[in-house]
């Protein structure tokens, strides 16, 4: 401890630390809407536990210890320990994989005493802790792609154990590293064929496998028309030129459809397929009906704090915790949800601003990539509630009810305030 | 070398506002420029009931109420809440086995869902209810009995013209005039419940629920301040004699025909059976369905109304028309006469008259008595020939527009559906049937009610009524107010349409006096009643049918219609006995008892054998009679037990 004896909040990024504490009583408070019946005794429903809105109070008031705790630790405890946790994150998510508790078809819950506790949440910090850690030591050049690949299997591993744990939706979250990464110097290239493969993986769900094969060969033969002259000079191109071409092909004949029949489950074909409009099964397409006629039918001012009738009467599954954007979108329309979202966006770039004015990598890899994490998080649950994405259960950062999703994202805020606050210092 | 980099926070939070920007414009289109997303929202929370009015009654013209609104019970099914019940004695109460129990429970899935109640038995007998109520609590929550309100007919009479409701049919939906009605809403499919159908329904009330996911009630919508009660049905009151048409029902049974009742000086239709009929309360409650397709098939064609549905040549009923026109336009006067010698000779041809002495159509009152079929041949011709009109066709069309105004040869407009227009000798008809070469001696037979000529029974009745009126007659209707009404919906039926307005008093008196002496001394004796001048017609109607493909010669028609009393007439009808002969056999003695009935309000003891001897004779054909379960039906009414006892009292009176 060799800071100077102070008050307790000296050096907190006050901004960070309000918008934190909007956002969590919000999600205290949509998760009571969505809830909430005439007669409901609110101080009973405390006191017995017997509501989300009520346990996610007690969460809270935990996660409250939680933070004065890390706002207590010296910040060269998170970089001494990074690495341990990794590892201790990793042992974890196998051990639940190994005895895991099975909750809605996913089995990445973790019984502890009458709690249940997803440590694929928790492993999210442990894997930014790690991966800030390994980019901001000296041996590391991230100029390198040795380096590169290690930063990628830093990431990947968790995330395919979360695979095998069937939360798809979670271990999606960690690609949001890769945005770290693209910071810390990873070619934007990568970003570039990144979207590209999205693109491509759409066309090929929503084109037919020969059209495109067609298109792909038509594009191939006009790029090599137009670059004639330089693949004269360098016969490399041409050869680029046809393995990118078969490989679009061959994508979209073999893998794709593969991935669908062979690798995917069969819900998550359903899902994808509902996303995409392919599928009319009105029970496939039941949570994301029920959630735009929540949103949609808030207008522009909303139908007012729990006077809105889908979220009130369980039309809305998984309303606390998935779903808690339809409350908001359906209780206080348009402007609310504007402003709502608006709250996050201040966030992020807060967030961002205070990971640039770090004096150390370590702390601006991590705050970098406690933003693509919410970014992730929020961009995928709010475009899910709206149709925009398959619904894949991830929970909006701090609002959604859940003490495992709560418990992390306080973690993650608050290790990033206490490393903010000693920005002065140089960590390793 | 964290500095070099320092740009790509700008692509970062470029790509975060991009993604933000895709999210904020969907939820644009979403919460501001598709509306239907708030109107799914309606449509999924707030669940619409509809409260059912209690259907309007219907009372005969001393108020007796002719049907009742009854309370019977539909077994509602909750699948997901059926545990552990004694099924096999549910099955035994309802007479199903469990293969049946599995199957309704497996339709109500189907239907319905799991958690939402779908009927599992309709419409229980009075007697699986008593049962079903006392062990209710063995199968609840998963099974409820739910009320249904469907008529019942007291006097188990009156099935002809009362109609019945049932479940509204997809096609009637798509109707824009049913556009308020659901599926499984009842409505009135016939008669009376059909043509008065929203004044009986009454308005139905709503009531706003909010509702779960799960379609769970959750309680009112803002306590209530959007529900509508609901408004009872309006009472229609008719100018009905029940007693009468139950009467008029015992009498045509066994037999096929009709008879039509009404008040001269309203129009109003004091009875109107088709005989053989049907207990009404059959169509009503548990089996209707069954019951219907047994009726619809059975051979006797209870389901018909013949008093609006079929047609019959009126025969020498029609005489006292014929002998109308004529005077109205002018070619005879009561005192003229025609030498018949027992047959009409002048078309070329021998017509055969049944008298043949000479006199007995020395002057029209006279030809009247002794229906001279030569005499009214003559007067079609006279007055078709009429030099007035300048030639036949002209003279035709004259004929038949006299026709028209006396409600012939057109829909009456009864209210009730389905009635038939009868036909006439119009020229277009002529045209086509002798190739548009026709004299007046071509078909000649009209003028004695045979040839191209079919009315209605109600037809008939209400040229009574013209006759009876001196020249008028109202649309012959049933209802003859509604209660709590103030709209104009029964005008049509109190405007008096004035017909044959060229005939002196003194004419029309040759008529009726004719027509009285036919009664009094002629075919129709057994038409006469103590004290009242009765004035009368029979008829025998020659007609034929295709029997195994074949035209054959049937056995006539029995026909009588008349009014009474003479000068202040109170009851027109008309009686058509179907194949039974005579006209004096059977539709004079059954119009008699009707009319000494409805006159004096009982039945003279000498008479009472009468009425005995005409509700015991069968004259339909063995040949309808041995296949029709009609009988048998009607015998298994518990309900319409008013109706004997009534009857009981008229007898015995």
């Amino acid at each position: 401890m060799n800071r100077p004896q102070a008050k307790l909040t000296t050096g907190i990024d006050w901004p960070i630390f309000g918008m934190y504490l909007a956002l969590v009583v919000i999600g205290i408070m949509a998760i009571f809407a969505a809830e909430y019946r005439d007669g409901d005794n609110i101080v009973q429903n405390i006191l017995h536990q017997n509501k989300n809105w009520a346990r996610q109070v007690l969460w809270l008031s935990i996660c409250a210890i939680l933070a004065l705790g890390i706002w207590l630790t010296d910040s060269k405890f998170f970089t001494a320990t990074a690495n341990l946790l990794y590892a201790f994150g990793i042992l974890l998510l196998l051990l639940v994989l190994a005895m895991g508790t099975d909750v809605k078809g996913s089995s990445s819950w973790l019984a502890v005493g009458g709690f249940r506790f997803q440590p694929a949440e928790l492993t999210k910090l442990c894997t930014n802790l790690a991966l800030a850690k390994y980019l901001s030591s000296v041996e590391t050049d991230f100029s390198k792609l040795r380096s590169r690949l290690i930063a990628a299997a830093m990431v990947l591993l968790p995330c395919a154990i979360i695979i095998l744990q069937n939360e798809t939706g979670l271990a999606l979250v960690y690609f949001s590293f890769f945005l770290v990464m693209y910071r810390e110097g990873l070619p934007g290239i990568l970003l570039v064929i990144a979207f590209s493969g999205i693109v491509l993986l759409l066309s090929a769900l929503l084109v037919d496998k020969y059209i495109l094969l067609y298109i792909f060969t038509g594009l191939a033969a006009l790029v090599i028309y137009f670059s004639r002259r330089e693949i004269r000079r360098k016969r490399s191109r041409l050869a680029l030129i046809i393995t990118i071409w078969a490989f679009c092909s061959a994508f979209v004949i073999f893998i794709v459809p593969f991935a669908f029949t062979k690798v995917l489950k069969e819900y998550q074909v359903r899902r994808i397929e509902v996303m995409l409009g392919k599928e009319n099964d009105p029970k496939a397409t039941y949570n994301t009906r029920q959630s735009m006629i929540a949103i949609g039918s808030g207008g522009f001012w909303g139908k007012g704090y729990l006077k809105g009738t889908q979220t009130r009467f369980d039309f809305v599954p998984e309303q606390s915790t998935d779903f808690i954007f339809c409350t908001i979108g359906e209780d206080f329309g348009f402007v609310g949800s504007m402003l709502f979202i608006g709250l996050y966006v201040a966030l992020m770039f807060r967030i961002i601003y205070v990971a640039e004015r770090q004096r150390s990598t370590f702390s601006r890899v991590y705050a970098y990539g406690v933003a693509s994490i919410i970014f992730f998080h929020l961009a995928i649950n709010v475009s899910m509630t709206i149709g925009l994405a398959p619904v894949i259960g991830i929970p909006l950062p701090l609002v959604s009810y859940g003490g495992s999703s709560l418990m992390t994202f306080t973690m993650l805020i608050f290790v990033m305030l206490r490393l903010d606050a000693d920005r002065q210092m140089v960590l390793r | 070398m964290s500095v070099y980099n320092q740009p790509r926070k700008r692509v970062i939070q470029l790509i975060i506002l991009g993604m933000i920007a895709l999210i904020v414009s969907r939820l644009f289109f979403l919460q501001l420029v598709d509306k239907k997303y708030s109107k799914l929202a309606d449509a999924n929370a707030v669940l619409k009931k509809v409260v059912y009015p209690s259907r309007g009654m219907i009372y005969d013209r001393k108020s007796r109420s002719i049907l009742r609104n009854e309370a019977l019970y539909d077994l509602m099914v909750t699948p997901a809440s059926v545990k552990k019940i004694d099924t096999a004695y549910l099955c035994h109460i309802l007479g199903i086995d469990k293969d049946e129990f599995d199957r309704r429970i497996a339709n109500a899935i189907r239907r319905e869902g799991r958690v939402r109640a779908s009927v599992f038995a309709s419409l229980l007998t009075p007697e699986t209810y008593g049962k079903m109520q006392e062990s209710m609590y063995l199968f609840q929550p998963g099974f409820e009995l739910v009320l249904r309100p469907v008529r019942s007919y007291p006097y188990g009479a009156g099935a002809s013209f009362l109609g019945y409701i049932g479940e509204i049919s997809p096609t009637q939906l798509k109707n824009p005039a049913y556009s308020s009605y659901q599926q499984g809403d009842y409505v009135g499919l016939s008669g009376l419940e059909n043509t008065y159908e929203d004044i009986l329904m009454g308005q139905r009330g709503i009531q706003y629920l909010v509702k779960d996911n799960l379609n769970r009630p959750q309680g009112p919508l803002e306590n209530g301040e959007f529900d509508t009660a609901a408004i009872a049905g309006k009472n229609l009151r008719l100018a009905l004699d029940i007693e009468l048409q139950l009467l008029g029902e015992k009498m045509m049974k066994g037999k096929v025909g009709s008879i039509v009742a009404i008040d001269p000086k309203t129009g109003g239709i004091l009875a109107m059976v088709s005989g053989p009929t049907f207990d009404p309360n059959l169509l009503s409650g548990s089996y209707k369905g069954l019951n219907l397709g047994k009726l619809n098939v059975d051979t006797t064609k209870p389901t018909m109304n013949r008093a609006i549905q079929a047609t019959y040549p009126p025969g020498s009923t029609f005489k006292p028309i014929t002998g109308l026109i004529a005077l109205d336009e002018g070619v005879i006067n009561p005192s003229f006469g025609y030498p018949c010698h027992g047959g009409y000779a002048q078309c070329g041809r021998f017509i055969k008259c049944t008298h043949s002495n000479p006199g007995h159509a020395a002057n029209l009152r006279v030809a009247m008595a002794n229906s001279c079929n030569s005499y009214f041949m003559h007067l079609y011709r006279l007055s078709v020939d009429n030099g007035k009109w300048g030639g036949v066709v002209k003279g035709q069309v004259k004929w038949t527009e006299y026709l028209r105004t006396m409600g012939l040869g057109h829909r009456l407009g009864i209210d009730i559906p389905s009635e038939k227009a009868g036909k006439i000798p119009d020229t277009a008809a002529l045209n086509r049937v002798y190739a548009g070469r026709w004299n007046s001696c071509s078909e000649v037979y009209v003028g004695m009610g045979q040839g191209y000529l079919d009315l209605t029974p109600l037809q008939m009745a209400n040229a009574m009524c013209i006759i009876a009126n001196r020249g008028s007659y109202f649309i012959p209707h049933f209802v003859e107010s509604i209660d709590n009404d103030k709209s104009a919906r029964l005008q049509k039926y109190k405007e008096r349409h004035d017909v044959a307005t060229h005939i002196s008093d003194t004419a029309f008196n040759s008529v009726i006096l004719g027509m009285e002496d036919v009664v009094r001394a002629g075919t129709a004796r057994g038409a006469q009643i103590d004290g009242i001048a009765v004035c009368g017609k029979t008829g025998t109607a020659e007609n034929y049918a295709k029997i195994d493909g074949v035209l054959t010669k049937q056995p006539n028609h029995s026909l009588f219609v008349g009014f009474a009393p003479k000068d202040d007439p109170k009851i027109a009808i008309a009686v058509i006995v179907e194949n039974a002969g005579f006209g004096a056999t059977y539709a004079v003695p059954i119009a008699s008892i009707l009319m000494e009935k409805y006159l004096t309000d009982t039945i003279s003891v000498k008479r009472r054998p009468i009425l005995q001897k005409m509700m015991e004779t069968v004259t339909m054909s063995p040949r309808m009679r041995t296949k029709s379960k009609l009988d048998s039906l009607n015998s298994v009414s518990y309900i319409a037990t008013s109706g004997e006892d009534l009857l009981k009292k008229i007898i015995s009176h």
